[in-house]
Parts: structure tokens; sequence; C-alpha cells
């Protein structure tokens, strides 16, 4: 059972991506029923494990390829953390995505890599050893290549292409850093790190600059960016899906494991390499709100947010003390609950209303009232307003900063909070103030849109609230940091 | 013992048996043997992996009177890859050929040549004997010169030609080489040649025999016959000529240069293996990239895969015997060669479906075809990937023991180029694709294609990419009875 486990929650999402590609168009009801069968046996899956994790239990699955190659698949605190975001936002994306598309052409293609694609998220979060992370990375760039380019006109193709020219430079990279290093001191697993006294600090610092290339690309760090924004062409569900459920999430969270697990937080100090990813992230945190202040089509703005908000994951793995990593993690969690809302809700003003400029949000917090309300939840909490989930990251990062000695974070912080309300406010304002215009239309008789939204707008609520509570992802992360990567 | 007989005589056999059979009972007896023949071939195989080589004295007489065959794991790998290649390539032809629209000379010729090189083939795998081996390759190209002349076109006889010239060339220089060798030490058995007293023509027959077998691998600059060749021939053709045949000449290269005469590799001549095997890999790529036809694409792609087997040479050992993957490179390229081998078949039989469907292979014509036949653009795809090196696939193993090696020896430059010749084909693999998924109006196809046809492909694909997810398994049969210099180095 408990090699078994670490495998069974990988199928509960391989196995309808593999099934549903076979499926004829229009067989809705058993596409639809068998993805969210799969979605919601992985809720049950994880909810069981983390409460066998929190008990000091792990799992671990194993498959050996060439001498040096294996596909190592283990359950740890760090991997949980993130599969059960993935999983439950999954869930909401599911339903959201049926009735977004309804009857539309194409579908057991969409799903069949849409699940493909979550199935790569769980295997990566999964991965115990660097090259199974990096096999899942790469399945991970191809499952979601289709979904960017889903639309077949001339911007989603163009998205898709601009993607793989980011995607498959920022792979070979990875794959050079892994091959690098690895010939060193042998294959890389998680639990057992590597002796980095074999090689060169030089050389390490040029492995570590590798590293943060190849997982940066996902993570959308500047200057590696660009492929984020230009994926706006793509449906509303595949936005929520690279913003919030996967791909850029990967990414971060590859830096995450790169730092505590591969060269460990000390070797990144004794290095003299994490100071210069901090800086960049904070570049990146400031830089993203910036373009983002200059959109004005709300998904485009939405976009550069996240290019920003990412970063504080990676900000708060590079200052490396205990409180910032804490921040960081957490941040993976909220950023995720935070910015899906606000892609469900950009998703339904333009299916229910037609709308994708910032300027048609004019007066429509009365025509499209729960939208607005969790829009609006959204905003603030990126914001960072107590007692919202932002508000709880952006705390720990700061006093994560001072404990690690580098107080100029707190001016990171309170810069980028300021922008963010520069560019969040604005749309408060218009769509709760300013009158509709005459010919107005719009309402939202779409529960299978609206609810995820609802949901997942309480949920990023609920996390700032009870973050306290034993079992808010504030609780996990304190519990990852002391217990795995503690002092 | 009696699988390795078969392998060798079945298809000779039935080469001449499809001869001689009237015409109705062409097909299902190449049908047959096809079947038999690969049953052969997994035979062969267990018997090596769990026995380790399987050896055969012709006639009972030991070398260097007698001739001797032998097995060992790398033989057996090109045997089965050979034979499920041969399988699909025949399946494929039974489709496409089925209606009387194909001409007289594809119906009547296609089903003897290919029989005849799957024989030959095997033939070089096995060979101990380096005039045996010549007589293997002379088949060979004899088989591969006609397969490429088959559609009968004046563009294909003058490919053709252009193929028998440098074939030719080829032979002659390889022939001259063995005449040297066997002038200095009396006896042509690799596994004698190992153990001789060096001489001084060595060398000399050593380069003769090998740029001989450049010119036949078509390795960059001797690739000038390839590309049309290969985009000439009828489809099922082309899957053999690109997937096999220059697979059967790099094998003797190692043979040649791991086994008889390992200590003739200087690092100078080692570097003058490897440094065609970059060129190739960059302008087979940048060729590949502005063509417009597919089936130019995939030759050019070969053009470009075949020169990342010439990194073995200067990769093989690695300079780390202590580590795991000791014999990481030279496992490597022959990894290559396999997973090679079963994605570019899949690649031209897919092509050949797209022909067949809407009677051209330029991209334009192409458009959209991904939504009339999905289960062929699913298969393209999956090839693609294999041949990109993106995991898990058979491409991307090869991709990693090699790069493991270039590291651990010291050589990261051509693990750069093992990186940059990844994005290359990513690149030149993205137009085909595009075209095939672009959002057009279905295209009316000239015939329907059968889902079965369609699997064709498909299954080859599934295999190179199960190359890499279960690489265990064929890494193990690969390591019996490998030669030392494997390990540790030239």
């Amino acid at each position: 059972m408990t090699a078994a486990l670490p495998v069974l929650i990988v199928l509960t999402s391989l196995v309808p991506a593999c099934v549903t590609f076979f499926l004829a168009q229009d067989s809705h009801r058993l596409r639809n029923g068998l993805n969210l069968s799969g979605a919601v046996l992985k809720l049950a899956l994880i909810v069981w494990m983390l409460f066998a994790v929190a008990g000091g239990a792990s799992y671990e699955a194993t498959l050996p390829l060439a001498p040096g190659l294996v596909i190592l698949l283990r359950v740890d605190a760090l991997a949980l953390l993130f599969i059960s975001l993935s999983a439950a936002l999954w869930f909401a994306t599911t339903i959201y995505a049926i009735a977004y598309f309804g009857k539309k052409a194409e579908l057991s293609r969409f799903f069949g890599f849409f699940s493909l694609c979550v199935a790569a998220t769980t295997g990566l979060a999964l991965s115990g050893s660097l090259i199974s992370f990096f096999i899942f990375f790469e399945l991970l760039t191809l499952s979601t290549w289709p979904l960017v380019a889903h639309k077949q006109d001339k911007p989603s193709l163009a998205a898709a292409r601009a993607y793989l020219a980011y995607a498959l430079p920022g792979s070979a990279a990875l794959l050079w850093a892994i091959i690098w290093l690895e010939s060193a001191t042998g294959p890389v697993l998680f639990t057992d790190p590597p002796d980095l006294s074999v090689l060169e600090p030089g050389a390490l610092r040029a492995i570590f600059a590798l590293f943060i290339i190849g997982v940066g690309v996902k993570a959308a760090l500047v200057p590696l960016h660009g492929w984020l924004p230009a994926a706006m062409a793509a449906p509303a569900p595949v936005s929520a899906l690279l913003h919030a459920v996967a791909v850029v999430k990967a990414g971060a969270f590859g830096v995450v494991r790169v730092i505590y697990d591969v060269f460990g937080a000390g070797n990144v100090v004794a290095l003299g390499v994490g100071w210069p990813l901090a800086v960049l992230a904070s570049v990146t945190i400031l830089w993203g709100s910036l373009r983002a202040l200059q959109q004005d089509e709300i998904k485009k703005r939405l976009a550069y947010s996240t290019v920003s908000q990412v970063s504080y994951i990676i900000l708060g793995a590079a200052l490396a003390s205990p409180l910032a990593m804490i921040g960081g993690l957490v941040h993976l969690i909220h950023q995720g609950l935070m910015k899906i809302t606000l892609f469900f809700c950009a998703g339904i003003y333009d299916e229910r209303a037609g709308v994708k400029k910032i300027t048609g949000l004019n007066g429509m917090g009365r025509r499209l009232p729960w939208t607005s309300v969790c829009f609006s939840l959204g905003a603030m909490g990126m914001i960072g307003l107590p007692p919202m989930a932002g508000f709880v990251s952006k705390f720990y990062l700061g006093l994560g900063g001072l404990q690690a000695g580098a107080p100029w974070v707190l001016g990171v912080l309170a810069a980028s909070t300021l922008l963010n309300a520069a560019y969040f406010l604005p749309l408060l304002y218009r769509l709760w103030v300013l009158p509709a215009p005459e010919d107005a239309k719009g309402d939202e008789r779409a529960p299978g849109l609206v609810v995820p939204a609802v949901v997942t707008a309480a949920a990023s609520l609920g996390v700032g609230l009870l973050a306290a509570s034993p079992i808010s992802p504030l609780s996990w992360a304190t519990l990852i940091v002391t217990r795995e990567y503690g002092p | 013992m009696s699988a390795l007989v078969a392998v060798l005589t079945l298809p000779l056999v039935a080469a001449l048996g499809v001869f001689v059979v009237p015409a109705r009972l062409r097909v299902p007896m190449a049908l047959a043997s096809a079947a038999m023949i690969t049953g052969a071939a997994l035979a062969l195989c267990v018997t090596v992996a769990r026995g380790g080589p399987v050896m055969l004295m012709a006639g009972g007489w030991a070398p260097p009177i007698g001739i001797a065959l032998r097995a060992d794991g790398l033989a057996a790998a090109l045997i089965i890859m050979t034979a499920l290649v041969m399988g699909a390539v025949t399946c494929a032809a039974w489709f496409e050929a089925s209606p009387a629209r194909a001409g007289p000379r594809m119906a009547f010729g296609f089903w003897p040549l290919m029989l005849l090189l799957w024989g030959a083939l095997n033939a070089v795998y096995l060979s101990r004997d380096l005039f045996n081996l010549y007589v293997g390759l002379e088949l060979i190209s004899l088989a591969a010169v006609a397969l490429a002349a088959l559609s009968g076109t004046a563009q294909a006889f003058a490919a053709a030609l252009r193929y028998m010239i440098f074939a030719l060339a080829g032979s002659l220089l390889y022939l001259a080489g063995v005449v040297l060798a066997y002038a200095a030490h009396g006896t042509l058995d690799i596994g004698l040649l190992t153990a001789r007293t060096p001489a001084q023509g060595d060398a000399l027959a050593l380069g003769l025999m090998t740029a001989g077998l450049l010119a036949k691998t078509a390795l960059f600059p001797f690739h000038v016959w390839l590309p049309p060749a290969h985009a000439s021939a009828p489809a099922p053709a082309s899957a053999l000529l690109s997937a096999l045949v220059p697979k059967a000449s790099f094998l003797i290269l190692m043979r040649l240069w791991f086994e008889a005469m390992p200590d003739l590799a200087t690092p100078a001549a080692l570097l003058a293996l490897a440094v065609p095997g970059a060129a190739a890999v960059l302008w087979g790529g940048v060729l590949a990239l502005v063509q417009k036809r597919l089936k130019l694409i995939i030759a050019y792609s070969t053009v470009a895969q075949l020169g990342y087997m010439f990194l073995v040479f200067p990769l093989a050992g690695g300079g780390g015997a202590a580590q795991p993957w000791a014999a990481g490179a030279w496992t490597g390229a022959v990894f290559h060669a396999l997973s090679h081998g079963l994605a570019k078949a899949a690649m031209f039989l897919a092509a050949g479906i797209y022909i067949a469907a809407v009677g051209s292979d330029r991209l334009g014509d192409l458009r959209g075809l991904a939504r009339a036949l999905p289960m062929t653009g699913f298969a393209f795809a999956l090839a693609a990937i294999t041949l990109m090196g993106l995991p898990p696939s058979g491409g991307f193993t090869a991709k990693y023991l090699l790069m493991t090696s270039a590291f651990a020896a010291g050589q990261w430059p051509w693990a750069l180029l093992l990186a940059g010749g990844g994005l290359l084909a990513a690149g030149y693999f993205y137009r085909p694709m595009v075209a095939l998924f672009a959002r057009d109006a279905r295209v009316p196809l000239l015939r329907s294609i059968p889902r079965a046809w369609q699997s064709v492909p498909l299954v080859l694909a599934v295999l190179s990419i199960m190359l890499g997810l279960l690489s265990a398994t064929p890494f193990d049969l690969l390591q019996v009875g490998r030669p030392p210099p494997a390990s540790e180095g030239l």
C-alpha cells in the first residue's frame, strides 16, 4: 500500500487523461463523469495522506530505468502542500471548464491534455529524484502546448509558439544543470542531499544559475516571463491552469526544491547565490507590477500580476531564513487561490457580459454581483489587506527578510503593495462606483461558472482568517519548515 | 542457436519464395514470413538475454578456417528493432498496396526486396568476419538502391543512381581496407584481429574501411545522396532506408573500432570521426528547417540524427568506470540507433498515410489533417518527441547517457551539441506539427484510411517512447557481451 499510493495518486489524473483522448466528441456525460470522479478520488486520497504524513508517514515508489535513471515518487510534506493545491483547484477548474465550454468542439482533446497536465504536475510534485523531476517537468511542457493552442486561431498559435520558444531552451538549461551536477555527484535524490564538495564553487554557481534559468522560465522570472502574458490568448480555464494549478507553480516549486533539497539552504548562502536570486525576485515583483499598471485588458493585467506574485515564493525561498520560507510556501497556496478566483471572474465577465477591457467593468457590480464580490475579494487579497490570505504571506515574508538580515525586503514589499493597490483599486472603483453605460448587458445565470469562483474566493478569505488554526496552509508550511528544513 | 539460423535464412528463403508463388499468395506469404522472422528474432533476444552471447561456427569450423557468427546483446537488440520496423512496414505496405492503385513495380518488387534487405541486415548484425560483412553490405546496397528507385519516376531514378555511386565507392574503399588487413594478418575474423600483432598498414586498412562505411552511413559530408533517395522512394521503402540501412554500416564501424582494432584509436582519429558527426547534427538540422516537403524534412532529420551516433567515439568510457553508467556513451549511442529506427520508421509511415490521403506531402497541403487522421497526427507527434530527445522516450535515455558521459569525460562541448541538436529538432518538427494541427477547412481525402493502417505508425511511435520508459531491460540486454573498450574507453 505504501508503494502503491504515490502511483495511485498520479493515476487518478493519468487514467482519465488517457481514456478521454479516445472518447467521442459528443459523449459529454462520460467524459465529465470520468474527469470529475478522478478529481474527487484524488482529493480523497490527499486528505487521507495529509493526516498520515502529519503523523510522520512517508510513501515511496520507484521505477528503475537505465542505471542512474530512477523514477522515484515520494510523498513528503512539501509535495503534499503542492498537490493538495493543484488537486483542489483541478476539481474547481474542471467544473468551471465544463460549464465554460458547454458543447463546443474538440473537448475530448482539451480534457485529455488538461488531465495529462495535472498528472504531470502531480508527478513533478511527488518526484523524489532530480531526473524524475525533469521527466515530469518536460511532460508538463508538452501537455500544456495543445491547451495554449486550443482555439487554433492565429493569436493562440503564436502564444503556443512563444511558450515552446521559452520552455524548450529552459528545459535544455535544466537538463544541462542536472547532468553537470550528477556527472560529478552521482544521481541526486531529494532525501539524500548530494556531496557538493566535489565541485568547485565556480562550477556550483554556474550549475545553480542553470537550474534557476531552467525552472525560472516556468516561474516567469524576469526576463524569462515573456510567454506568460502572451498565453492570454488561451481560453479562461487554461489561464487558470497556467497561473494557479500547474505551470507557473511548478516553476516556483522547482526553485524551492533546488534551493532546499538539491543545494541546501546553507550551501546557497555560503555560495553567495541566495541574495542575487532574491534581488532578481524583487526586480520581478516590481517589474511585473509596473507592467500590470499599463495593461488595459483584464487578463493581461492579471497575467503581469502573476509574474509579480509568483516571485514572492521565490523571494521567500531565496532569503533562506525559516520565516521567509514559511511566507514563500504559504504564498504558493494563497496566490493560487486568489489568482484562480480572479481568472474565473475574468472568464465570467468575458463569457456572460462580453467584457475584456478594463473600461467595460463600469458598474458591473450591480449586474454581476456574485462575480464582482469574488473579484473584489481576490483583488484585496492580492493587495495584501488584512485579514486576507495575501496579508499573511507578506507578513511572514517581511519578518523573514528581517530574520535573514535583509531589511530592504520590507521596502520591496511596501512598494509592491502600493503598486498592487494602484492596479487593482481602480478596477474595484469601476465595478462598484462608476455608473454602467446605457447599453450594458450581462447576467450570471451560469452556476457552473459562478459557484467555483465563489468557492475559491471563500477559500482565499478562509485561509487568511483561519491562518492560526491547525489545518490551515500556514500551519502546514510551518510544519514543513520546522520538521524538514529546520536548523 | 536455431533462432540464430532462422533469422538469417528465413528472410532469404522468403525473398525467393515471394518470387515463385502466384501473385495472390505474395502478400499473405510476406506477412506470414514476417511474423515467423519476428518470432525467431524474439526467441534469439530471449536466449541472449538469459544465456549470454550465442556463437555459431559455420560448418563446425572455428576461425580462421571457418566463419563465425555471433549474437551478442548489440546484435540481438538491432535484430529485434529491425524485426519490429520490418513487421510494421509489411503491414503498412499491405494496406497501402492493397487496392490495385499501386503500379506493378511496387506490387511485385517491394516484397522480395524488403525480405532480401531483412536477411542482409541480419547477416551484417551477426557476422564476425570482415569479408562476410562486405557481402552483407553489398546485398544491403543492392536491395536499398532498388527500393529507392521503386516508384519509377525520373526523380527517383536520378536519386537512386546517385545513391548507387556513393554506395559503390563506399564498397570499394571498404574492400580495399579488407584486402590490406588480410594481407597483413592472414585472417578477417574480428575476434582474431583483436589479438593480432599490430602491423604497419593497419592504420591505412582501418582508415579505408572507415571511409567506405562513412559514405554508406551518409555521414556529413557524404550525406548528399540521402535526402533525395529517401524522399523519392515510396513511404514504406523510405522507412526501411532511413530507419535501418544506415544502422548496418554504423554497426560495422562500432565492430571495427571497439572490437577489431581498438588499439588504433588515437584522440585525433576519434575527433576526426566525431567532428563530421557534429557538423551533420547542425547542417542536417538547418537544412531540415527550410524544407517545404514533409518527407524531405524527415530525411534531413535522418542526416542530423545519424550524426549523434558518431559522438560515441570520443565519449566512450567517459573516464568514470566507477560510475553506475560505465559504458554509458556506448550504450547511449546504441539506444539512439534503436529509438531513431523506431521513431523514424513511424514518421515515414505516417508520411505515407498523408500522401495516400491527400496525394502530396507539401506542408501547405497537409494543413488541418490532424483532425481527419488523429491517430496518425498523434503518432507523428510521439515520434517527434523521441527524435527531439524529450523524456520519457528512448531518445531521451540515449541523450542522457551521452551527455552524462560527456561531462564525466570532461568534454562538455559535446553535451552542448546534444542540447543544441535537440532544440534544432524541436524547430524543424514544429513546422509540420503546426501545419497538421492548423484549423483549416476539412480537406477531402482521396481515399479512406482504415484505423488499422493508422495504428501501424502509432505502434512504432509508442514503442520508441516505451524504450525510454522501460529502459532497464534493453539496457541490460546491450551489456551482454559488450566489448571492453565500451566501458574503458578507446
